[in-house]
């Protein structure tokens, strides 16, 4: 029993940090219908940015976040800028082959900028771990979880209270009728880029106490939180969520339950299985075209 | 008409072969012979993942042809090191020793970093007959004894013999094992199983991580659940360092056991307070200062750290010494051959008490690496530094 919580537990902390992953890749999406798989490389850049500004630069970590998090939804942005909306010709492949450039060029960045070792701080609150029935909480997780819970609830107000939030769902039905009501499409789309790469440094923060940094860590968190967005069904914001932990406790449990070598397999296992039985994820908003 | 061109057009056709052969041919013949310079290949994972070991091996070899070049080369021979990054990468190593082999026709070959890749390269390096150090830690690699293939890096026997040693005098009895998924943590993982029935100790259970996972408290978990007297991890950084930290988190009070792969600072620097207490062996380099005067290698070590910190001006880590040590080696056997492969080859097997970074060498035609248990000494993370255990 002691076991099975523990499983539980890191399973959360992970699926935690998969789901916030996979609500940028969901929102930008559902904003843009486009797949950022150079979304990994944000997370690696909020992850390190954050370090470097909370360690050696001795911010607070308050404003370290917010910096951290700015800043990197400012080169989303500039991204989007420069090499999404100057395409000619702007059919899917041609930007998801886009985004993968982005990927490798961003990860080389990282590597110069911070070096090929990994980094890594001290997590945001020196209490000790929680003890519930043996089974140990660490006070991160619970900042994951509360800080995924807290952008959940963020960005389901901004949908469906805002009219940013309302015109951004517009351009995603349709650009052209949107533009022809009067919403600046080309400024949602860079504002969905800011978001959903803001996202993306969150979900790097929130990790780096937890884990070690380096510029290449990106990769498989991008993986993991694509995974998890298919899982839950790509463009809803609480399949993401549910597909996050769902993949983190699968993946923990696999770990403690059958063996340690299947931990990476289980959420390319479950992928295939969701696209091959139910190719729009769990809870599914949208049409899933395959193309 | 047509048929008046068309032997005018062969007759131009064979003209241009000719020439090209004569072009290749005489390429061919021009290649100068090496007679006043000793070419020595080099292949080290410079970039990439393994970079921490290929960057100070590169350094390393430069500043050993540096040392021998300023004092006068071998028999009068200057030294020159080409070197190739292999990014760590088995197929473009075995590319790097093509090259070296026949475009820059060297007379022995120094690295690569890494066992997978040196594994890569040993059918190419037996059939060729080139005298090959290797500086990655597999014990595949000279066992069973290739007659070309030596290696300077201490093997994981080594390694694996020391941790048992040190468990086995504190008097336990049972160990679990978490190791990295690929062939460090592997060849580790089967060493600690081989030897463990040796030291009277049982392994309870065996668990692996991922090179770049986040956390592992799934895996001590489980290992908790047998309640072992200790735990080996074997590894590379990072992995290690989240095994330590998560084991403090998860407040397990076992005693850890480390391997030599995570001997360097970057491992206290990422764990942190976690690292406290563990235990690793490592090669005498990172505790050089506080050898015995009377230890055979104190001369060499402090030679070798105060040439590298004063050139590269960055700490040492225990992996350059690996690349370092060949290069020596090498000269030494080089020494009177005037560049013949078979004589250095054999030399190199004859080379006996050559204190080197790693250890003090005593090659043999059936020890291709030389090195007893003395290359290791077990030391104690305590407030961020080393503490030598005697």
């Amino acid at each position: 029993m002691q076991e099975i919580l523990q499983y539980i537990f890191s399973g959360i902390t992970s699926g935690a940090i998969y789901a916030v992953i996979a609500v940028g890749f969901s929102m930008l999406y559902n904003s843009t219908e486009l797949i950022n798989f150079a979304h990994g490389e944000f997370v690696m850049l909020g992850a390190l940015s954050f370090i470097t500004l909370s360690g050696p630069f001795q911010l607070p970590l308050l404003s370290a976040f917010f910096l951290s998090v700015a800043g990197v939804a400012c080169i989303g942005m500039l991204f989007e800028r420069l090499a999404i909306r100057t395409v000619r010709e702007p059919n899917p492949i041609v930007l998801i082959i886009i985004t993968v450039g982005a990927s490798i060029f961003l990860r080389g960045v990282g590597m110069l900028v911070w070096g090929k070792d990994a980094h890594t701080m001290p997590p945001f609150s020196k209490h000790p771990p929680l003890d519930i029935e043996g089974a140990k909480l660490l006070a991160q997780s619970i900042w994951i979880v509360a800080i995924m819970f807290l952008m959940a609830a963020g960005l389901h107000l901004f949908y469906k209270k805002t009219l940013t939030g309302k015109a951004m769902q517009a351009c995603a039905i349709s650009q052209k009728a949107a533009w022809l009501a009067g919403i600046p499409s080309k400024f949602m789309i860079l504002l969905a880029f800011g978001l959903s790469t803001g996202m993306g440094a969150v979900a790097g923060v929130i990790i780096s106490p937890i884990t070690m940094c380096g510029y290449d860590m990106g990769t498989m968190l991008g993986l993991k939180g694509f995974c998890a967005a298919m899982l839950g069904g790509l463009g809803s914001l609480w399949g993401s969520l549910i597909g996050g932990l769902l993949l983190g406790i699968l993946e923990a449990l696999g770990v403690g339950l059958i063996s340690s070598g299947l931990k990476d397999a289980t959420a390319f296992l479950l992928l295939l299985f969701i696209l091959y039985v139910r190719p729009s994820g769990i809870i599914s908003s949208v049409n899933v075209e395959r193309f | 008409m047509r048929s008046n061109t068309q032997p005018l057009q062969l007759k131009w056709i064979l003209a241009f072969i000719a020439a090209v052969c004569l072009v290749f041919a005489s390429s061919a013949f021009s290649a100068p012979p090496a007679e006043k310079i000793y070419k020595i290949g080099g292949i080290f994972s410079v970039t990439g993942p393994a970079s921490f070991l290929g960057d100070p091996e590169k350094k390393s070899m430069e500043m050993a042809v540096e040392q021998i070049n300023k004092n006068g080369g071998i028999d009068g021979h200057m030294i020159e090191a080409v070197i190739y990054d292999t990014e760590g990468d088995p197929s473009k190593t075995v590319m790097s020793v093509s090259k070296l082999i026949n475009k820059d026709k060297v007379i022995a070959i120094i690295g690569p970093s890494r066992t997978p890749t040196t594994l890569a390269v040993i059918p190419k390096v037996q059939q060729s007959q080139i005298p090959f150090i290797s500086c990655a830690a597999g014990n595949k690699i000279v066992e069973p004894v290739k007659p070309w293939v030596f290696k300077t890096a201490q093997s994981d026997i080594l390694a694996v013999a020391s941790i048992y040693q040190h468990i086995k005098n504190r008097g336990l009895k049972t160990i679990g094992i978490i190791s990295v998924e690929n062939a460090y943590g592997q060849s580790g993982k089967e060493q600690l199983l081989a030897q463990a029935p040796k030291f009277g100790l049982q392994v309870v259970r065996s668990e692996t991580f991922g090179g770049k996972d986040s956390d592992m408290t799934a895996q001590l978990t489980k290992i908790r659940k047998e309640n072992p007297d200790a735990i080996v991890c074997w590894g590379t950084n990072p992995g290690p360092a989240v095994v330590a930290k998560n084991l403090k988190q998860l407040e397990m009070d076992i005693q850890l056991y480390q391997s030599h792969g995570v001997a360097s600072p970057k491992f206290i620097e990422l764990a942190g307070n976690a690292a406290e207490d563990t235990l690793l062996p490592t090669g005498k380099i990172l505790v050089a200062d506080l050898l015995a005067e009377s230890d055979p290698q104190k001369q060499v070590l402090t030679e070798y750290v105060t040439a590298y910190e004063n050139k590269y001006d960055t700490a040492v880590s225990g992996f350059g010494g690996y690349a370092y040590d060949a290069m020596y080696l090498l000269a030494k056997a080089l020494d009177g051959t005037g560049g013949d492969r078979a004589q250095i080859r054999k030399n190199l097997e004859n080379i006996k008490g050559h204190a080197g970074v790693s250890g003090v060498f005593n090659f043999s035609p059936s020890d291709h690496n030389g090195l007893d248990p003395d290359a290791f000494v077990m030391v104690r993370i305590k407030n961020g530094t080393w503490e030598l255990i005697k």
